[in-house]
């Protein structure tokens, strides 16, 4: 355990417990952005369908930069859990048929989530064996043979054609999804926040600590006495969970699953989004999915089949030009506005 | 069966001069580039323009696709790519994935979104019958072509005194540099000659395999298959894992067995089974050896 590390003496208990409790205050950005993001249904119903979507990308980039900002695994296949997650939530609702538990939108929400994170624990093994190209290259054949398989599969899944009749039923018995996508929304970003909440007290709690050590240096790190494959797979499992409830929102929301939930794009474009946001920092998601979002329309409305080029010239902009993503730079006017030194 | 094994075998062969430059670039500076397949589409579509546009045959389209790719890498490897050595392999991911997505919608923006149709020359058309096997005779010449460039890369590999200094280069790269290697040179040309094998490769397949703009796409994960499996260390470890992949995915193809009254095919499951199982077992790839650091 880490806490035996900073445990040593009397005082450094004390002085451990005030370094938690400093890394878990909130501060007032944060009230602000989700006070705006709840507001933005009301503000702007007629784009609730938008929002709905950057929700749903934000809790899935949360899920990646969870694996890959916080235990710094490398995956290029992160999309197989977002489409296990979606599949599996959309044939509970199919076989639901709009009534009973089966079609109960939370319930779905967790079955996806176990689901996910049952495989990810079981795939952690497997994706932490080797180095960061091994990983890449792990990561990638997993999505690729769940890719394979919902494709030929389709006496399950619909195969090409995507699966049917997918109905959700109302949100906690009481709200129906609505056509405007404002009670999906409401929906999706409710899950987003609560998870996110999760999150932040997972990142901030020593095991989110010791995370960090490990991806500092991870042969310094078991030598304090962490454990550092079980750490990597909890946060494997977790991040898996995570993408597979994100994947389960887009089924539910959009009463819908085709192949495309299983495409190597959205192992991709998550994994920019990341970057994007900045690695590492949960905010990052949010931030990076609400950009990519209005990037990719205002991109695709210009130059409808080619926005893919400005997507892969700002990936190769970003990487030669800028560090630490959108929330370096307003980590570090924050701390300019408030008088502080150091990291964000 | 043997039909199988023929075009598997060819499809193996092209396979490897797709994928060598990148396996040995991988071995020589631990660079992940994704978007070595976008130089073996340029070499595809290079040789497409020069036959549709000007009416030339392919045995012009491969030599100057080998030149044009290969002039291509070095441009991109001095100007760009040298500045993500020493970063991350997450940007570097990043940075080639990038670059992937740019030549797709590129292509795409200038030759159109539909596979390219490509004629083999007269000389080649058509099939030669030995016994009561029929063989294409492309296809034959493919193998033929592969198998002199892949005795050639040996024996330049194994025999002059710039294989040995990339061989250094690849084993440690520190100490050959205390040596008074230059890694940097030898890594430039490398990367070019591998750009140019995969441009030539593309040219050469582009009768065999649909060229369309998802090309780098597609062939990046048969890429990897071909790095996990054959390992970085040599060239004949990729060579063999090419082979496999190339049988295995044409015999995928063809064979579509019978599982609870539906034919499955089985091709795309065992490759990338294979892969994951290979990478568990055999981090170092099943042809490569284990590295001492």
């Amino acid at each position: 355990m880490i806490d035996t590390a900073i445990h040593a003496t009397k005082g450094g208990e004390s002085r451990a417990m005030a370094y938690f409790a400093e890394r878990a205050k909130w501060r007032w950005p944060e009230f602000a952005l989700w006070i705006g993001a709840f507001a933005l249904a009301f503000l702007f119903p007629s784009r609730a369908l938008l929002f709905n979507e950057v929700a749903i990308l934000a809790l899935f980039a949360l899920s990646l930069d969870i694996v890959l900002g916080y235990a710094g695994i490398v995956s290029l296949g992160h999309g197989a859990f977002f489409g296990l997650g979606a599949y599996v939530a959309g044939l509970l609702a199919k076989a639901g048929a709009g009534a009973g538990l089966f079609s109960d939108p939370t319930f779905g929400l967790l079955i996806s989530g176990i689901a996910c994170a049952v495989v990810g624990y079981i795939t952690s093994f497997l994706v932490l064996r080797g180095a960061d190209l091994t990983r890449l290259m792990v990561t990638l054949g997993v999505a690729l043979i769940f890719a394979e398989l919902a494709n030929r599969m389709a006496w399950l899944t619909g195969g090409a054609d995507g699966l049917q009749g997918v109905m959700p039923g109302k949100i906690l018995g009481i709200f129906e999804f609505d056509l405007y996508g404002r009670n999906a929304y409401l929906y999706s970003l409710t899950t987003l926040f609560l998870l996110f909440i999760v999150a932040r007290k997972v990142i901030n709690s020593p095991f989110g600590v010791s995370l960090r050590a490990i991806k500092g240096n991870a042969l310094r790190a078991g030598a304090v006495g962490i454990n550092v494959n079980r750490r990597l797979n909890g946060a494997y499992t977790i991040g898996a969970a995570y993408a597979g409830v994100a994947g389960a929102l887009l089924a539910q929301t959009t009463a819908f699953v085709s192949l495309d939930v299983l495409d190597f794009h959205r192992s991709a474009d998550v994994m920019l989004i990341v970057i994007f946001g900045g690695v590492g920092t949960l905010y990052g998601a949010i931030v990076g999915a609400a950009a990519f979002k209005m990037l990719y329309d205002l991109l695709a409305a210009a130059t409808p089949q080619y926005w893919q080029f400005w997507l892969g010239l700002i990936l190769v902009l970003l990487v030669l030009f800028v560090r630490g993503g959108v929330m370096g730079l307003v980590g570090g006017l924050y701390n300019r506005l408030t008088g502080k030194g150091g990291a964000a | 069966m043997l039909t199988v094994l023929f075009d598997g075998l060819a499809y193996g062969m092209l396979l490897f001069v797709l994928a060598v430059g990148l396996s040995v670039t991988l071995g020589l500076m631990n660079f992940i580039n994704l978007a070595h397949g976008a130089f073996a589409m340029a070499g595809g579509y290079i040789a497409v323009v020069m036959m549709q546009r000007f009416g030339l045959s392919l045995f012009w389209g491969l030599p100057v696709a080998f030149l044009v790719t290969a002039a291509a890498g070095a441009f991109l490897e001095r100007t760009l790519y040298v500045r993500l050595y020493d970063k991350p392999h997450l940007e570097q991911v990043m940075f080639t994935i990038g670059l992937v997505f740019m030549s797709v919608a590129g292509v795409d923006y200038f030759m159109g979104a539909s596979p390219q149709i490509v004629n083999v020359p007269d000389a080649l058309d058509g099939n030669i019958d030995i016994g009561d096997v029929s063989l294409n005779k492309y296809r034959l010449f493919v193998i033929a072509f592969c198998a002199i460039l892949t005795i050639a890369l040996q024996l330049g590999l194994s025999k002059t005194r710039f294989g040995s200094r990339l061989r250094a280069a690849v084993d440690d790269a520190r100490v050959a540099r205390g040596l008074g290697i230059n890694v940097t040179t030898i890594f430039a040309l490398t990367f070019a000659f591998g750009s140019g094998l995969a441009g030539l490769g593309g040219a050469l397949g582009s009768a065999i395999f649909s060229l369309d703009p998802q090309f780098p796409l597609k062939f990046m994960i048969y890429f990897l298959v071909v790095i996990a499996v054959g390992g970085t260390t040599t060239i004949t470890g990729p060579f063999f894992a090419s082979i496999l992949l190339g049988v295995a995915d044409v015999a995928g193809k063809y064979y579509t067995p019978n599982i609870g009254g539906h034919k499955i095919q089985i091709g795309g499951f065992v490759i990338y089974t294979i892969m994951v199982l290979v990478l568990i077992f055999r981090p170092q790839g099943l042809f490569g050896r284990a590295q001492g650091k």
